[in-house]
């Protein structure tokens, strides 16, 4: 008798966590994710619509792994533009002067992303808040300029033509099929992103962003922590960067610009740091919002910026943790 | 050899002394409120661009400097009072992406008000060069220095010798304890706005000259002025004007002995050397952090 109540109790605690498990941001927001993904398709009628969907989820790539660097372990980075740029020309240099398969050339261009972010993780994040702004800032523009100023290898700044991707064999091309393949990557990056703040690692991060000193008194080994983020970071959006390449065929050293760095963290920030949804939404509206601006023509950059002030005053938190806190109260 | 040095050295001073402005700027809004602004930059160009606007209307160069000089200081207290002075309680970084779309809508208002074209004034006192050991000084580097040396001072002066300035300070050290004795944080905050717009405009007139200026022009200024705050040490007077020193300086040494195309990249690598070794800056005090 009180072997199968107890049974029954633990059965109960199962079905209660495999509940709140299934409503966790890990599935429900993924199941979300991905149904957005299928049901968005339905009201695109033109390639248009395709090309804006396919911008935002190669920036909603690298906003996901900005995020976990931002919002989760506290420390920002205003160059991760140069890591998008560098992956980018890895995969148009390697692709186009010396003939290697897409996919090898994308790798290369991981392994070279990783390899600086890891070299530089260790002086730069040393720097605190504004120091470390600047460190990245820095690196950022070090990179643009010298993708700008090597013209024998990236054509500087008229630009580079970048071949067809292809994937054993298939080759995106067209705008749907690239769609697909990007919104793809997107969720599973940001599977793994959520897996990564479920983990110990996430705790961990969570633990140098409240306050690095306490964390290290318990026993966490923050630098290793900051490292890793930072080069998971900045290899997501080496990966977007190269996939963005063979998307647009051509290439020109604005990817790699400080104003894009810029961009990425505001849209970072705009849809709620420590949230990888808030990243996605962020990434959307912020790419969508200039394509319809576009008809204001010069007044464009003044509504933008106007607008880009009034949220963050209005809604300190970012756009989704806001409307979640908004629906939360008015809820019974 | 020593002339060629020379020519470098004097370019480098010269527009050294714009990054200090502008850096004297950023460390002046930093220790009252601990907000980056990334419309320093903006500040240059509405001092410029407003000028040139100014005299195309007819007033002489004087007055359309001063009135110059007024736009921006209230685009600096607008700044305050309507964007960052309502965020009370944000974190640092959303203060920051504020202060980056207010650096895009006075992008925007500027293209929309004047225009897209690049401007240029006629220098203060002539353009005859003067002739120095082999080496060439225009009159307006002389303006340039001149002008910043009187700055440099009055400030000085202003933050050890004025109650003011001496409330300013206090706020920037412990911003409670200062209104505790009674001390307005709040016009404090207003006055470090408007006090940062008006150095990055005079600024921003002085380089007119040199180099032309156009809506946009402040975004480099704002960041070598950023990078020369930092390289100095964030919030200290005269680690500011050091680092607009060396930024301007390095910059002008490595267009002319190793490549001019890399010339942005110098300051840059520059100043990630400083901080590797200096993580705070050359003047900036080693903060310990309570838990």
């Amino acid at each position: 008798m009180a072997v199968t109540e107890k049974d029954a109790g633990t059965e109960a605690l199962k079905r209660g966590a495999r509940r709140t498990a299934l409503l966790s941001p890990r599935y429900a927001g993924v199941g979300a994710l991905i149904l957005v993904i299928i049901v968005l398709q339905f009201f695109f009628t033109n390639n248009f619509h395709y090309d804006v969907a396919i911008k935002i989820g190669l920036s909603a790539i690298v906003c996901v792994g900005l995020n976990l660097l931002i919002g989760y372990a506290g420390q920002i980075s205003l160059g991760h533009a140069g890591f998008f740029g560098l992956g980018a020309y890895s995969s148009a240099i390697l692709t186009d002067s010396y003939g290697w398969p897409p996919l090898a050339s994308l790798f290369a261009g991981l392994v070279l992303v990783g390899v600086l972010s890891f070299v530089l993780a260790r002086p730069i994040l040393r720097l605190k808040g504004h120091y470390l702004a600047m460190a990245t800032l820095g690196m950022g523009i070090i990179i643009s300029i010298v993708l700008n100023q090597e013209v024998d290898l990236t054509g500087g700044p008229d630009g580079m033509p970048v071949p067809a991707f292809s994937l054993f064999g298939w080759s995106p091309n067209s705008e749907p099929a690239w769609y697909w393949l990007v919104s793809g990557v997107l969720v599973v990056t940001v599977w793994l992103s959520l897996n990564l703040i479920d983990s110990s690692i996430g705790r961990a991060l969570r633990a140098v962003h409240g306050s690095e000193v306490a964390a290290e008194t318990v026993g966490v080994d923050t630098t290793r922590y900051k490292v890793l983020i930072f080069v998971v970071s900045a290899l997501f959006a080496s990966l977007a960067g190269s996939l963005f390449a063979h998307y647009t065929g051509f290439l020109t050293p604005v990817v790699a610009e400080f104003f894009t760095s810029i961009q990425f963290v505001i849209m970072v920030v705009f849809g709620g740091m420590a949230s990888v949804f808030g990243s996605v939404v962020g990434a959307a509206v912020l790419t969508a919002l200039p394509e319809f601006l576009t008809v204001l023509h010069d007044y464009e950059h003044l509504v933008f910026g106007l607008l880009l002030m009034l949220t963050m005053i209005f809604m300190s938190k970012g756009l989704l943790p806001s409307l979640i806190i908004l629906i939360r109260r008015r809820l019974p | 050899m020593l002339a060629e040095f020379l020519q470098f050295l004097f370019s480098g001073i010269t527009v050294g002394a714009i990054y200090a402005l502008v850096a004297l700027g950023f460390s002046i809004i930093y220790n009252a409120s601990h907000v980056i602004n990334f419309a320093q930059g903006e500040f240059v160009m509405i001092g410029g661009m407003a000028t040139v606007f100014m005299m195309a209307g007819g007033l002489p160069l004087p007055a359309a400097m001063l009135v110059a000089v007024a736009i921006a200081v209230c685009a600096g207290l607008a700044l305050e009072r309507f964007a960052v002075g309502q965020s009370r309680g944000a974190s640092v970084v959303t203060l920051i992406i504020i202060t980056i779309g207010a650096s895009i809508f006075l992008r925007g208002l500027a293209s929309v008000v004047w225009d897209r074209n690049f401007h240029t004034l006629p220098s203060f006192s002539g353009d005859e060069p003067i002739r120095l050991a082999g080496a060439t000084l225009t009159p307006q580097s002389l303006w340039v220095l001149g002008v910043t040396l009187v700055v440099a001072v009055l400030l000085f002066w202003f933050f050890t010798r004025t109650l003011m300035g001496k409330a300013m300070l206090a706020t920037a050290h412990n911003r409670l304890a200062a209104q505790l004795v009674g001390i307005n944080t709040r016009f404090v905050l207003m006055l470090s706005f408007g006090l940062a717009a008006a150095l990055g405009a005079i600024g921003g007139i002085l380089i007119t000259p040199i180099a032309p200026t156009y809506f946009e022009g402040g975004v480099m200024l704002g960041l070598k002025g950023f990078s020369a705050a930092i390289v100095g040490g964030l919030g200290h007077g005269l680690g500011a004007i050091v680092g607009g020193l060396i930024v301007g300086i390095a910059e002008a040494m490595g267009a002319g002995y190793i490549s001019s195309a890399y010339k942005d990249a110098f300051a840059f690598v520059l100043i990630l050397l400083v901080l590797f070794f200096m993580p705070s800056g050359l003047f900036g005090v080693r903060g310990t952090e309570r838990v």
